[in-house]
């Protein structure tokens, strides 16, 4: 047996160890997934309102003209820091409906008392029920639904203030 | 403002990481004696900046400062100060600073400790723990900034994870930390050592103590972490074969082979180059374990950061680190010829022996925790491998290993005579055939498996008991009989927990009651408790043995306020060395409770053992650094006269 | 007897020992590899290519809401898994995980019976609000849905 080889053994098996955990890591490994319910109708629900706000119906969504639905919490960091933004595109024109899962109606009362309400209807979904029937992998996510009620485009995460002109050119697409 | 000072602090003490990676290679390679000395100083500013940045992260978790992104992420002002403070390094930011604060204490510790193979070695080595940091500075600075603020600051933050919120959970990840960076200090040994070619008996003495300490935070790290999975997971086990605990078990074996041969190198300077390569590979796993959590690639119940980024990141520093001391293994070990030969019969033989059986082990854990991964890659089928693999594949060279270490200090060096063998492991060979009986006849107990497991703990704790008791034990000698002792008592409490465990799955009403063997249950009552920021269902469940005191386990189903999620505690009481357990679940609709019991005789020995492997650890520390003691006082009276010389 | 060896032939032997160790760890390895193994199925796999009953793999997808009830001992969780595409009856016995909720994914290890019903001895659940088990997504993605992964790098 040549020494010289069996030396390099290591480094060779460690080349070759490497050279697979790199390839692994070329391949998207993102935990959260795209919504598979796009380009497909909502199923049908029915939610009661919250915070003194109309509750929101499948029938709701299919009202002839895009919306926004946005799946938020009070528990949830990133839906306080994307309210600014929701309400600048309730400011450009567009209509926002919430659903507020796994949540109690007075928790959503607060976060909404304190971070602004841009919903002209929230569904209250306290199973959490609504994010299979949007195909949601987390909290927040943001859904644009056309006129008849199809689910056109759905954004990941929260709302950052570039993504605004991005959900409003969606939410036209949709028309 | 105080995060940006940690901030700073932290780019400040990746200047002083890359001066102490430089200065002293480039001050050795041209013989340059000032570029050299800045090793030490550059240590020390590397220390204390990271210290600081350290310190300014802990602030903002203590006054909760929400404008901090990592704040807001992970805290909440509700949280218990412990958890606040501990949350530092309950995330993916917190726990890489806690690495290099530990990393920047070892480069203290190193510049401070007597420079036993001299200043040149110490500077190399120095430079090589330098240049180790600095790839981790980088990692924490360019990809992972735990100080990155967030506008506009949300008035609350999101909490921690509730199954983190846990003293068990909460200084284990410190333990792991200070062990694998223990492992970083024998790693850069190990390279300086083959770059100086210094490899020999005074290398392995002065690398021994690092190793021995990094060792012993191991063995503490990882008892602690399976003693959380057991009372917290509320699943009744102890070790999952979860690959988040493969990847601490890894270096942990590999710290236990390396410990092992460096007694070779230093008393028969034979295995170097073994000894080299296991130098590497401790702290090679110990990037990789770390890799495996971070990054995500496994799919497993406690990793807790997915990012490709920071995943592709640590593949590069992995590279650069392990293929660049691979490199050089392969290119200077030649030169580090092996060392005298042994006979067949010897205390060498039987620590190669145990060295072999030990790297075996790690390589079918190894084997079993990266196979998924290399299938998925080369085929996309998906599957998983879990503890009847583990078990079946790690325990019969377990038991092996177990049966040589009772032999193995009663051999001498070199070439030994077995004559005395005999009347030395007679006790030894007795207690095994004793707890064999019993465990068989009184106690029941079937399966040649369980019986083996009785008769090793038996053999070995017997075998480690009489080496302590005999003449002239030095605190070399006491530290690894107690640490053999401890892994006897560790194998004890498991085949006893598992042997004799009883089981029961019931639902219950208030009022009722569950035999378990000798054992009789009693749903007492089920009422709501509050904690600081948990509400929770408690069952209150009298267990009862015939002629003894009754317990009464609370276990609890929680429900967190922030962030909103519900873990089970369970319930427990000790009884003797053992536990009755139990885990309270869901109400079945008709005022019945779910209710899981379990009487595990036996089962805290499994980690006073740990306790007692990790206090031998210590111990024959203990010895060294006496032994450093007496030359420490010689070299500083010494030092004047250099000086004015 | 007491002639030592040739520093040669000790290492070989030496090496011979270790090499006859190591391999014989490998293959039982493998062996091991081979028997233990658990494979991973979802709902759809298993009406393609229905797996032998009593072999042991881990089902994968999530709760259909409205499915979960519970036997009348009170301790059999019963429940029906998806992946959009086809579903698969499960029971489990023991102790729910907390995090197991309609609609969430989930993993359970386990066995068919002889009627094609999934009898699970572990569970499995989405660990929080953001994360998925990989296997689940993956499974879904393969069920030819036009779903696909955000891929923050290539791929």
């Amino acid at each position: 047996m040549n020494r010289r080889l069996i030396l390099l053994l290591p480094l060779l098996l460690f080349a070759g160890l490497l050279i697979f955990m790199a390839g692994n890591l070329g391949k998207p490994q993102e935990a959260v997934v795209r919504s598979h319910m796009v380009g497909k109708p909502v199923a049908d629900f029915a939610l009661e309102g919250v915070a003194g706000a109309p509750g929101l119906a499948a029938s709701d969504l299919a009202s002839g003209k895009p919306v926004l639905v946005n799946i938020f919490a009070s528990w949830c960091l990133p839906c306080a820091v994307e309210a600014p933004q929701l309400q600048a595109l309730k400011d450009k024109g567009a209509t926002l409906h919430g659903i507020a899962v796994r949540d109690t109606p007075e928790k959503v009362a607060a976060f909404l008392a304190r971070h602004g309400n841009p919903f002209q209807r929230i569904g209250n979904d306290d199973g959490g029920r609504m994010l299979i029937a949007f195909g949601a992998s987390g909290v927040p996510e943001t859904y644009v639904v056309d006129g008849e009620g199809i689910i056109r485009h759905q954004h990941l995460g929260e709302i950052r203030p570039e993504h605004v002109p991005e959900l409003l050119a969606e939410l036209e697409k949709a028309r | 403002m105080i995060p940006e000072i940690g901030h700073f602090a932290l780019w400040l003490a990746a200047a002083a990481a890359l001066l102490q990676a430089v200065a002293p290679t480039v001050g050795l390679w041209r013989n340059d004696a000032g570029l050299q000395r800045l090793a030490v100083p550059a240590a020390v500013a590397q220390g204390l900046f990271t210290a600081l940045a350290f310190a300014a992260l802990t602030w903002a978790f203590v006054v909760s400062d929400f404008s901090v992104k990592l704040v807001a992420a992970n805290s909440h002002s509700m949280k218990p100060d412990m958890y606040r403070f501990t949350g530092v390094w309950a995330n993916h930011e917190g726990s890489l600073l806690l690495w290099v604060l530990v990393m920047a204490l070892a480069g203290l510790a190193i510049a401070f400790t007597p420079a036993t193979l001299g200043s040149r070695f110490r500077d190399r080595v120095l430079s090589v723990q330098g240049l180790v940091a600095l790839g981790f500075f980088a990692f924490l600075l360019l990809a992972s900034n735990p100080f990155e603020r967030l506008s506009p600051a949300p008035t609350e933050g999101q909490g921690l994870n509730p199954l983190l919120q846990d003293p068990g959970l909460a200084f284990h990840p410190p333990l792991l930390y200070a062990g694998y960076v223990g492992l970083s200090v024998a790693f850069a040994f190990a390279v300086g050592g083959m770059l100086e070619n210094r490899v020999g008996p005074a290398w392995a003495r002065a690398t021994r103590p690092w190793v021995l300490g990094a060792w012993a935070l191991l063995t503490l790290g990882i008892a602690l972490g399976s003693y959380w999975a057991y009372y917290e997971l509320g699943w009744g086990g102890w070790w999952f074969w979860d690959p988040v605990e493969n990847a601490a078990l890894m270096p942990w074996l590999a710290a236990t082979a390396l410990l092992h041969s460096l007694v070779v190198v230093m008393k028969r300077d034979a295995l170097r180059a073994w000894t080299l390569l296991l130098a590497v590979a401790a702290f090679s796993l110990s990037m990789m374990g770390t890799f495996i959590v971070r990054s995500g690639l496994l799919t497993s119940v406690h990793a807790f950061a997915v990012d490709p980024a920071r995943g592709l990141f640590l593949v590069v520093l992995m590279a650069l680190y392990i293929g660049g001391a691979l490199t050089i293994y392969a290119l200077a070990a030649g030169r580090v010829a092996e060392g005298r030969q042994f006979h067949l019969v010897s205390r060498e033989s039987v620590l190669v022996a145990n060295n072999l059986l030990i790297s075996a082990i790690l390589g079918v854990v190894f084997l079993g925790t990266l196979y998924p991964m290399a299938l998925e890659a080369a085929t996309g089928t998906q599957i998983s491998v879990g503890p009847p693999y583990f078990n079946r594949t790690t325990l019969p060279l377990l038991l092996a290993m177990t049966a040589l270490m009772a032999v193995g200090p009663f051999l001498g060096w070199k070439r030994s005579g077995t004559g005395h063998l005999a009347a030395r492991l007679l006790p030894a060979g007795a207690a095994a055939a004793v707890f064999v009986l019993v465990a068989a006849w009184p106690f029941g107990v079937r399966g040649v498996g369980w019986l083996l497991g009785f008769g090793a703990a038996a053999w070995l704790g017997a075998a480690s008991l009489s080496m302590l008791l005999r003449k002239g034990v030095t605190l070399a000698i006491a530290g690894m009989a107690l640490a053999h002792l401890g892994v006897a008592i560790s194998i004890l409490g498991a085949t006893a927990s598992g042997a004799l465990q009883r089981e029961a799955l019931v639902a219950l009403r208030v009022g009722d009651a569950v035999e378990l063997g000798p054992w009789r249950a009693e749903l007492l009552d089920v009422r709501p408790v509050a904690g600081p920021n948990w509400t929770a269902i408690e069952a209150q469940l009298e267990v009862k043995r015939e002629g003894h005191r009754g317990a009464v386990l609370k276990p609890q189903s929680r429900m967190f306020v922030a962030p909103a999620q519900e873990t089970t505690e369970s319930g427990r009481a000790g009884w003797r060395t053992g536990e009755l357990y139990a885990v309270l679940g869901k109400p079945d609709g008709s005022g019945r409770w779910q209710v899981h019991l379990w009487v595990k005789p036996m089962v805290r020995l499994i980690w006073w053992g740990g306790l007692l492997m990790a206090f031998g650890g210590l111990l024959a520390l203990g010895g060294k650094l006496r032994a450093f003691a007496p030359h420490k006082w010689r070299r500083q009276l010494a030092r004047p006269a250099q000086g004015a010389a | 007897m007491a002639v030592a060896r040739p520093r040669k032939q000790q290492r070989l032997v030496l090496a011979l020992v270790a090499l006859a160790v190591l391999a014989a760890a490998g293959v039982i390895a493998m062996f091991a590899l081979e028997d233990t193994a658990a494979y991973f199925r979802a709902p759809a796999d298993i009406e393609a290519n229905p797996p032998a009953p009593g072999e042991t793999f881990r089902l994968g997808g999530l709760v259909k809401p409205g499915s979960v009830g519970r036997s009348d001992d009170g301790l059999t969780l019963l429940f029906t898994v998806t992946d959009m595409k086809a579903e698969t009856s499960a029971s489990y016995r023991g102790l729910v995980p907390d995090l197991f909720r309609e609609g969430q994914g989930v993993i359970a290890t386990g066995r068919l019976d002889a009627s094609g019903h999934f009898e699970a001895e572990q569970l499995l659940a989405k660990h929080d609000e953001n994360y998925m088990p990989p296997e689940v997504a993956k499974a879904l993605e393969g069920t030819g849905h036009p779903m696909d992964k955000t891929a923050a790098k290539g791929g």
